[in-house]
């Protein structure tokens, strides 16, 4: 059945009462009951929480063939967690697991293995990259991965539809009750929002720390009472790959003509006015929006009431100079973030379903004014693809992409025309993530486009004296510079449902089928392909 | 033109492409990789063969390995390997015909 973005979805994947996506807003007014966990009553006061070993904590959970176990991404490269958990499960004889995690990154590599064995045969994720990635695209997982927004996952854990059996949460600090915070250890990262849910909702918590403080840990991210055990290990993570240094600010002439044309986007709107919220990614030109949005700011004498999602040191810096009154942060990317959450006044932690649970009944992305993001690829009817490579191998994260867009009233979306040969505007991208009916405006190198169903926003602009181009102008433009791409070619197997933020059927990723070029013309009499 | 020993042209750079020319008894033979491989593998081998049979190569073990270059990159690559290889003398007519 074809879906509101019109990819064809499989019947066979729309069996119990599984839809296919039917717009932004298809589920507004669903009544649904939320899940509660099975839980032990720890009663006796005496009782220690503390367990000798993840070992320990993984017998005790009861965990068994088939479970699903849970993490967080908040360690980023940095995590030993998973790492170490996966290793134990395996070494006692458990397969059959399914691995829920908010994302999954290159440090979990050695997951790869564990497909291949059979003992994870199932992943529920944003993030799925490296060997992960290039075992699920060649059809390594008995099962079928499923990626969710970060909205979308905590969706699917409040509806029921992500049951999670074991909750293993990383924990810069914690007290021998549980009460766990991002801050205060040796491998801090700040917040532990993606965690929240998590611990709400699995039968079985526990929390792994390296740093084991007096009780109580105050303000916890993660409560005590719903934590059953508490593992103190050596190393939670690599304190550098945790939290970078500084992220480097782009000095790509082509990245600043680009972030100075959003922030000149973003001025020539409506929404541009004392008080208005922003949202912005940490790569490259959206990071650098950041440098020319104070200045404008400044020049038309205006504050941001708040800033919001994953935070880097620009932030910070407006936020110390009284230009944003607060931060609301979900995840934090740079030491500067992580030093200042809880510190700095104004600067706070919010969960993930705070952040961007479209079901919930208030979720921050709907209060978004702008909101700045990335592309590997956009195509003519503005559907973004964040989440395969141009080989249609599974390599990115569609993260709080589809929320904040999904939410913000001008969402931008900032990528040069092309990247080597690989054209950025396409006739149709490989995998949708996130939706054409959330994005607003198009800046590239090559000029601005703006979707067709905001015509008030391309008179803002056109009246500020920004001028525009179509967007199929653009993929004109970016094929005649690089060639008109062939399709990427896939086998039948259905290896990734990716699904909207409420959960209904956006698109699916298939098995990469073996590359083989049909070979006949005369002169050549061998052509290889290495 | 004939090749007459084994030439290279290009770089492994990102948007390059290395072209490595050696003498063939007979026909071309092509071997071809490229980051970009799915998406434009058909078009990078009609530009490479194209660009040596305006150079009238007949014979030739041809090594391509592409980085994402575009196809003006691709053709003066080749064209560099084929000079290199047929050992030119004089002004290399770039862009011309050699037939």
């Amino acid at each position: 059945m074809k879906n509101a973005v019109g990819r064809d979805i499989p019947d066979f994947l729309l069996q119990g009462g599984r839809e296919v996506f039917q717009g932004n807003n298809y589920k507004d007014g669903a009544i649904y009951t939320k899940p509660g966990p099975t839980v032990r009553a720890a009663v006796k006061p005496e009782e220690s929480k503390i367990l000798p070993s993840i070992r320990d904590a993984i017998e005790l959970c009861g965990l068994k063939d088939g479970m699903t176990v849970s993490f967080h991404h908040h360690f980023r490269d940095g995590d030993y967690v998973v790492n170490m958990v996966v290793r134990e499960i395996e070494s006692l004889g458990i397969k059959d697991i399914t691995i829920a995690a908010s994302s999954l990154g290159d440090a979990h590599d050695p997951l790869a293995a564990m497909i291949e064995s059979g003992v994870v045969t199932g992943i529920q994720t944003s993030g799925i990259r490296g060997k992960i990635g290039d075992a699920v695209s060649n059809g390594k997982l008995k099962g079928r991965a499923i990626l969710r927004s970060h909205g979308g996952r905590v969706r699917a854990i409040e509806q029921g539809e992500l049951h999670i059996d074991v909750a293993f949460i990383g924990a810069p600090t914690s007290d021998e009750y549980g009460n766990a915070r991002g801050k205060g250890g040796k491998s801090d990262c700040g917040v532990l929002s993606y965690s929240v849910a998590d611990a709400k909702y699995a039968d079985h918590v526990v929390v792994i720390t390296d740093t084991l403080v007096p009780f109580p840990n105050l303000p916890p991210s993660i409560d005590g009472v719903d934590v059953d055990y508490v593992v103190v290990v050596d190393e939670i993570g690599d304190p550098k790959k945790i939290a970078s240094q500084a992220l480097r600010m782009t000095q790509d002439p082509r990245n600043l003509m680009m972030a100075e044309n959003c922030a000149r986007v973003m001025a020539a709107t409506p929404y541009f006015k004392d008080g208005f919220s922003f949202q912005t990614g940490a790569g490259g030109p959206s990071l650098a929006v950041n440098r020319f949005l104070e200045s404008i700011m400044t020049e038309r004498g205006i504050k941001m009431r708040w800033a919001l999602g994953g935070i880097t040191k620009p932030t910070v810096d407006l936020l110390n100079k009284g230009l944003i009154n607060c931060v609301a942060d979900t995840q934090d990317f740079d030491v500067a973030s992580v030093q200042s959450v809880h510190s700095t006044p104004g600067h706070y932690e919010i969960s993930t379903s705070q952040y961007a649970n479209p079901v919930n009944k208030g979720a921050f992305v709907n209060k978004l004014d702008f909101v700045i993001l990335a592309a590997l690829e956009i195509d003519v009817d503005f559907n973004v693809n964040v989440v395969t490579g141009s080989d249609g191998v599974l390599r990115g994260a569609p993260g709080g992409h589809p929320d904040a867009a999904g939410g913000a009233k001008c969402t931008i979306i900032v990528a040069p025309l092309v990247r080597g040969r690989i054209p950025t505007v396409c006739d149709r991208v490989v995998t949708v993530t996130t939706p054409g009916e959330s994005i607003d405006v198009l800046v590239t190198d090559y000029g601005i486009a703006v979707n067709p169903s905001r015509p008030d926003l391309a008179d803002a602009l056109v009246s500020a004296g920004i001028p525009l181009v179509t967007i199929r102008d653009l993929k004109m433009k970016a094929y005649s510079i690089v060639g008109t791409p062939d399709d990427v070619e896939f086998d039948d197997r259905i290896v990734a449902v990716m699904e909207a933020r409420d959960g209904t059927i956006l698109d699916v990723v298939r098995q990469v089928k073996k590359f083989d070029l049909d070979i006949s013309d005369a002169g050549v009499f061998d052509f290889k392909i290495v | 033109m004939d090749i007459k020993r084994g030439a290279v042209s290009g770089t492994l750079e990102s948007s390059d492409v290395q072209v490595t020319i050696e003498p063939a008894a007979n026909g071309i033979w092509l071997e071809l990789s490229s980051s970009v491989m799915n998406q434009y593998s058909r078009q990078i081998r009609q530009v490479v063969l194209n660009t040596l049979s305006n150079l009238g190569v007949e014979r030739a073990n041809v090594t391509v390995v592409d980085r994402g270059a575009l196809d003006s990159t691709i053709k003066a690559r080749v064209e560099c390997a084929v000079f290199r290889a047929s050992e030119w003398e004089g002004a290399i007519p770039w862009q011309g015909l050699v037939k």
